[in-house]
């Protein structure tokens, strides 16, 4: 990894766009296959990828769209490369069924999605967080996903590094939901030094025998990289264990579906990453992630100056849900306000896990699609106290 | 009587079971490419088969003894280009259907050939949705009634050689199932195409295909694919009206010069290393 950082970046401090330090984070992470369809706010990651992946002996293509995209990044997956797209709403949306077939072949991946303002073609450059849910069960089917959400620039790098390690870990593809304020946010990042960043490669088929199970272990089956003679069946179809397909027999369904939700179900604890701030004597807490984040964290900082306890939750994972944390802050709290540049899309999460024990509230930003200024933050929290 | 099928090696153990109708023209195919494999001697592991949805898609998956991606619908050259660009050394062959590859995967095809990236695709051309029932496809002839077309087809069929010909591929022929030494030399020059190999294999439908034109029978059908094929050569001193309802069979392109994608993609590495 040092030779990398050699050429492509030097550790310290650096004033990077949030695309670029996404960029450089999956080339540290060790991707070496990316592929993409131009779309705003997600070009620079693009941009960087198209100029620094040949100098590592990486594979950088534009395809003829975002469902090829993600189509050759399985594909190559699948020759042992660590694999990467970038898109934004619409090219989510496209990629959705073949996120599906990464989830039921079992293929580590990374899809980055920089979110800007939907329904439909929307407002490009702006961010809005709404394909959280898409996120979650955009493709059909029943299956479980891994979903991280960065609030600044220096997420952009560190967590791109963490959706690799947990793709890698897991052998399933992560979605790194960020948007248009974060992907285009400029501001000063620290760029740790590289002995400090840790690297996961995928387990691969070792011993190699022809009753070999290479898929549904909720331990993470060993990955039959092509072209070693595994003679690996890969297929989109419900299959057991050694690829077999199976389709008439529902016990099928129910042991595939089952085994691959258990394989993120049972890591939950490794997997779920939630910041906190100020919780222990808090009255309420903002409930908040990505960009908003930053808004909620100023204002809770300012009214914490005024002597208000107010305490502060950034969900770094969205998904798995944090539901144990959420529902452990919601015994200790009067009440959880959640943050989301949308009209709700975790909230109701929040109150599955939360509500019996306080209340849950949800306050979008006074706009949509301008993330919540702090001062409207700290307006609401001076009326909670009064 | 014990002797095993000199083929049987390239066949997946506990994999034999078919699942197209019988009298299907996937068997020829299927036994057509592991001929070609077998008589170029080349090493089935190194080897990747990529499939997309349709009856076609049923060909390697998972009868071929190699490594199997069996995909989404009309994609499956999108995935083999991962597959192709990620390792090189692998022979990649993508086997996909009319509907598949012509139909929802169209793009896919067209820019596939532009890139002229080093993959054989075997489009196994029925000129109908065989596995979902019998419905029209973009390959169906024009007046034709099918299961969706009961007052006949008004849409006009594509000319897959030509498209993915005008595209840019380094290889194009197209043939029948009845004409299987043609077809395997075929595929055995497409196998060892350094660039987009399409060869398109109209295949005869007993089931669906059958049903509509009234002849049931596999060996009839083969027949009427025989006598409706026209050498290229010969269909050059025909007219166009002439070759309405002919199937032109030949091969169209065999490009020697173009470099393709993957080996392009080598040399721009080397440049930025340099």
């Amino acid at each position: 990894m040092s030779e990398v950082f050699k050429k492509i970046l030097k550790s310290g401090f650096h004033f990077m766009m949030g695309n670029e330090a996404c960029a450089l984070g999956a080339i540290i992470a060790g991707c070496r296959f990316f592929a993409f369809y131009p779309i705003t706010p997600a070009n620079e990651i693009a941009e960087y990828m198209s100029l620094f992946l040949p100098k590592v002996k990486g594979l950088y293509i534009q395809m003829e769209d975002e469902i090829s995209s993600i189509a050759s990044v399985i594909g190559a997956s699948w020759t042992g490369k660590k694999a990467m797209t970038a898109t934004s709403g619409p090219g989510f949306s496209l990629m959705q069924e073949n996120i599906g077939y990464a989830v039921m072949t079992e293929t580590p991946c990374v899809i980055v999605d920089v979110q800007r303002c939907g329904p439909s073609t929307g407002t490009p450059p702006l961010p809005l967080q709404g394909d959280i849910c898409q996120a979650r069960r955009g493709s059909h089917g029943e299956y479980p996903i891994i979903a991280l959400a960065p609030s600044s620039v220096k997420d952009m790098f560190m967590l791109t590094i963490d959706a690799f390690n947990l793709a890698e870990t897991y052998r399933t593809p992560v979605v790194l939901l960020s948007d248009a304020l974060v992907g285009h946010m400029t501001e000063s990042v620290e760029i740790p030094d590289s002995s400090t960043i840790e690297i996961v490669e995928r387990k691969r088929v070792k011993n190699f025998c022809k009753k070999s199970q290479h898929f549904l272990d909720e331990n993470v089956a060993p990955m039959p990289i092509f072209g070693f003679g595994y003679k690996a069946h890969v297929t989109g179809s419900t299959h057991n264990g050694r690829g077999f397909r199976n389709v008439d027999d529902p016990s099928f369904v129910d042991t595939l579906i089952r085994t691959l939700c258990a394989k993120i179900e049972k890591h939950k604890n490794e997997i779920i990453k939630v910041e906190t701030k100020d919780i222990d004597d808090a009255e309420i807490v903002l409930l908040a992630y990505g960009s908003v984040a930053r808004s909620a964290l100023h204002a809770v900082k300012t009214v914490r100056a005024e002597g208000l306890n107010v305490g502060f939750v950034r969900l770094v994972t969205l998904w798995p849900f944090a539901e144990d944390i959420v529902s452990d802050i919601a015994r200790k709290v009067e009440k959880i306000l959640v943050l989301e540049n949308n009209m709700g899309q975790i909230v109701d999460k929040v109150k599955e896990v939360a509500s019996n024990e306080a209340e849950v509230e949800f306050l979008p930003p006074k706009t949509l699609g301008a993330i919540h200024e702090p001062r409207y933050v700290e307006e609401y929290l001076r009326g909670f106290f009064k | 009587m014990n002797e095993k099928h000199p083929l049987l090696k390239y066949v997946r153990e506990g994999a034999i079971r078919q699942p197209h109708c019988s009298g299907c023209g996937n068997g020829i195919i299927a036994q057509c490419m592991l001929r070609a494999i077998d008589e170029l001697q080349l090493d089935i592991d190194k080897i990747v088969f990529v499939s997309g949805i349709g009856c076609s898609s049923w060909i390697p998956s998972p009868f071929f003894n190699s490594d199997v991606l069996h995909t989404t619908h009309g994609r499956a050259l999108a995935f083999a280009t991962g597959v192709k660009l990620g390792n090189p050394e692998l022979l990649t062959v993508v086997f996909t259907g009319d509907g598949d590859g012509a139909g929802i995967g169209g793009n896919h095809l067209i820019h596939a050939a532009r890139r002229n990236i080093e993959i054989l695709t075997i489009l196994v051309n029925n000129r109908i949705y065989g596995m979902t029932g019998g419905q029209v496809a973009p390959t169906t002839p024009h007046g034709m009634k099918t299961r969706t077309t009961p007052y006949g087809n008004i849409e006009n069929p594509f000319d897959i050689c030509r498209l993915v010909e005008v595209a840019g591929a380094s290889y194009v022929a197209r043939w029948t199932t009845f004409h299987v030494k043609q077809l395997v030399l075929s595929m055995k020059k497409g196998l060892l195409k350094e660039g987009f190999a399409l060869i398109e294999v109209v295949s005869h439908c007993p089931v669906q295909y059958g049903k509509y034109i009234g002849a049931r029978d596999p060996v009839e059908l083969l027949l009427m694919l025989k006598n409706l094929s026209v050498q290229m050569g010969e269909a050059k001193s025909m007219t166009a009206k002439e070759l309405e309802e002919r199937i032109v069979v030949g091969e169209f392109v065999d490009k020697k010069e173009k470099v393709g994608l993957a080996k392009a993609y080598k040399g721009l590495l080397d440049e930025v290393e340099a």
